[in-house]
């Protein structure tokens, strides 16, 4: 799997069109919130976390699951890599 | 109870009897016990009835002897029998035992502000001959439904669309700014109907139609005002609430038939049936739904109510298969979309009511809303606690208390739960602030709405179009009273009462009467410090006190569960197949695109989502349902004609 950034982000808004906003293109830049621009809710949290585990082979504790881990493309690009850089 | 309908040609045409009898042919669920029309001239109504007061005497359309006042009546005037006495003291002279024939004296005496004097839920007209006047009415809190419209000329009412649809010139067509509002509120904001042009008298109103002229005005509104709440003690209070709600249940007992109660399992219905029990002296029937998910399911609560008061009990259970059999029979009787399958259930026990031999039930229904039990008044108040001190750290984990029934929110982490209830600066100023998180939520399902219904919308919205409805007084009243303000004018009459209530009961000709929206207790509670309503975060805590040993130990301390049902998971097999034939074509992208409401792409990852078995969230539940009860009612109203 391409690990680059670029990439990431591009996995991510695809998983994000796809899973919250059922394909329909909606502007949003990669700073901006999840919450704030109701694209999630509690349980998209968890469908969030599970993705990450699944798709990135990342373990996600159970305090990392914070917004500023995972509330907008860039905290979530910077929190896989963070993650995949990280000993085990 | 029953089904009205009836005609007033605005130029003098002759009533037609033959569209009555098809109007009240669509009313029968309501009214299988008899029917009637009446004509003269231009006025014609209809009735179809459930005998439930004076079975043999209360025909209608009733009329006074002189035949200079006739009416038209759904619903019970409990007080009847001390009206009837206080008229008869006045000279007036009755020929039946009815409540019926009450109201006919009422208005004789006291002209339209006989409304003033009624206790009751109803909606009923009266054709006054004199003044060539139509007078129509509906109940305090919208317990009992009214719609109208006008065809070619001619007025016509009815307790349900389907019987205005019966008039040739009335073409049915989805409202699309009622749709913005129900994907936003849950429900429309009266008059407005989810069909356009069609109209529903709103709660605590009158029209009078006559010389040319409709005049619509409110006689009674919910007000907080009064609510300086002279020092008394909580025990004094919850006292007169106790005196209060055991004569709202009392007089609600009155019928010519027996009279049962809905058991949820909860505090409401469980103080009901309590005093019913203190009134009646027999053996009390009671009813429920259970379900098989613990999640939904309350009969171990039902079952602690059951063997403290030693009632009567059947349930029925509901699967999530039943729930999709008789969701297109929901819809047709709901007559708007829904976001919520909470009525489907209740459609199963309004038919268990009536396969018992009964028609009439009391409810709990309005407590939640009078005396402040709901989740969305302590979020509101733990939201606004929290904004005080935004930096506060132990402040914000009281929301770990919100909601305990929703798992994926108790699994949240601290600081989620911190951005999910955030608060704006902005929003504190706002008069929607315990509202504004429920309907951002669901204003977020208008992301499936079509390219063509954005457009037809554009810049629509339907918050200010609320904020012009909102009396002058409501910036004064505390914020938890404005909170109660808005679930009691709002969703209670819009889709409580409605499609939950009166729609489900009535489709098996089953009368519900909530003594918890007797306007006694609504105006006693309106009247109370909010902190006897919600004391820190104990909800309904008058209720408990007031309640003391009527209901079991376990009933009263239980935390709150709302009533709730199997939501999207309901329409497919664990297979990921659907269960209903129907689903699969209302969901179709054919359908979808010919009916023009919602993007046929998104809908269909939404199904596939569905399908795969995933545990939705609140949004992705709410979508589905909303979705499918509105492609049911194009279906049921529009595609195909009504009923």
């Amino acid at each position: 799997m391409d690990s680059t950034p670029a990439a990431i982000e591009k996995d991510l808004r695809e998983f994000l069109v796809e899973n919250f906003l059922f394909g329909r293109e909606q502007a949003f830049s990669n700073d901006d919130s999840f919450i704030e621009n109701s694209l999630i809710d509690s349980t998209g949290v968890l469908e969030l976390v599970t993705f990450l585990s699944e798709r990135y082979q990342i373990t996600v504790e159970d305090d990392e699951i914070v917004p500023e881990n995972l509330d907008s493309i860039n905290c979530l690009v910077e929190f896989i890599r963070r993650k995949q850089h990280s000993p085990a | 109870m029953c089904g009205i309908c009836g005609t007033l040609g605005l130029d003098g045409q002759p009533a037609e009897p033959d569209l009555l009898r098809s109007m009240i042919a669509q009313l029968r669920h309501r009214g299988p016990d008899d029917a009637g029309v009446y004509t003269n001239q231009a006025l014609g109504f209809g009735h179809a009835r459930l005998a439930i007061i004076d079975t043999t005497g209360g025909h209608q359309p009733m009329s006074t002897q002189d035949g200079s006042l006739w009416i038209t009546f759904n619903g019970e005037i409990f007080n009847y029998i001390e009206l009837r006495k206080e008229l008869q003291a006045r000279g007036h002279r009755f020929a039946t035992a009815s409540d019926t024939e009450v109201i006919l004296h009422a208005y004789r005496e006291d002209g339209e502000a006989c409304v003033h004097r009624l206790n009751g839920e109803w909606a009923f007209a009266i054709w006054d001959a004199g003044r060539r006047t139509l007078f129509l009415s509906r109940d305090r809190m919208g317990i009992r439904p009214l719609f109208y419209t006008t065809a070619e000329r001619v007025f016509l009412f009815a307790s349900e669309i389907k019987a205005l649809l019966a008039h040739p010139a009335v073409h049915p067509r989805l409202d699309l700014r009622a749709l913005d509002q129900i994907f936003t509120f849950w429900c429309t904001l009266p008059p407005r109907t989810a069909f356009e042009g069609i109209r529903e008298l709103p709660p605590g109103h009158s029209m009078t139609i006559g010389a040319g002229k409709c005049t619509l005005r409110p006689y009674w509104q919910l007000d907080y005002s009064g609510s300086t709440h002279p020092p008394r003690s909580e025990q004094s209070c919850a006292e007169e609430l106790r005196d209060l709600l055991l004569d709202a249940t009392r007089i609600r007992l009155r019928a010519d038939v027996p009279v049962g109660a809905y058991l949820s399992g909860g505090l409401d219905s469980s103080v009901i049936s309590a005093l019913a029990k203190e009134c009646v002296g027999t053996r009390l029937k009671t009813f429920s739904v259970t379900f098989d998910r613990a999640e939904f399911d309350e009969s171990p609560h039902q079952q602690d109510t059951v063997d403290w008061l030693h009632t009567d009990h059947h349930s029925v259970h509901c699967t999530q298969a039943d729930i999709a059999r008789e969701f297109p029979a929901v819809i047709q009787h709901t007559e708007q979309p829904i976001l919520r399958t909470a009525p489907a259930p209740l459609f199963l026990l309004s038919r268990l009511v009536r396969e018992q031999g009964y028609k009439v039930v009391l409810t709990g229904e309005g407590a939640d809303e009078v005396l402040g039990g709901y989740d969305i008044f302590k979020e509101a108040k733990i939201r606004r606690f929290w904004a005080a001190q935004p930096g506060s750290r132990w402040r914000p984990l009281l929301l770990k208390r919100l909601y305990p029934y929703l798992a994926s929110l108790q699994q949240q982490s601290p600081a989620y739960l911190r951005a999910f209830f955030r608060v704006r600066p902005e929003d504190l100023a706002s008069p929607f602030f315990s509202h504004l998180p429920r309907w951002q939520m669901t204003a977020g399902l208008k992301l499936f709405f079509s390219a063509e219904v954005k457009a037809e919308l554009g810049a629509s919205d339907p918050l200010p179009q609320l904020s012009a409805s909102l009396p002058a007084a409501y910036a004064t009243w505390h914020p938890f009273e404005q909170a109660q303000y808005l679930e009691t004018t709002g969703l209670l009459p819009g889709y409580i009462l409605s499609s939950q209530g009166d729609r489900m009961a009535m489709a098996h000709a089953v009368e519900a009467r909530p003594p918890f929206l007797d306007h006694r207790v609504v105006e006693f509670a309106a009247r109370l410090s909010p902190r006897l309503k919600m004391k820190v975060l104990d909800e309904k805590h008058l209720l408990k006190l007031c309640a003391g040993t009527l209901v079991a130990p376990s009933v009263r301390e239980r935390p709150k569960q709302p009533y709730r049902a199997p939501e999207a998971a309901s329409f497919f097999t664990a297979e990921g197949r659907s269960r209903q034939g129907y689903v699969e074509e209302m969901l179709s992208p054919a359908r979808i695109r010919s009916d023009g409401l919602f993007d046929a792409g998104a809908v269909a990852k939404l199904t596939e989502k569905a399908k795969r078995g995933h545990a939705l969230g609140g949004r992705d539940n709410m979508a589905l349902v909303g979705i499918l009860s509105t492609q049911l009612l194009m279906h049921h109203f529009i595609r195909k004609g009504h009923g």
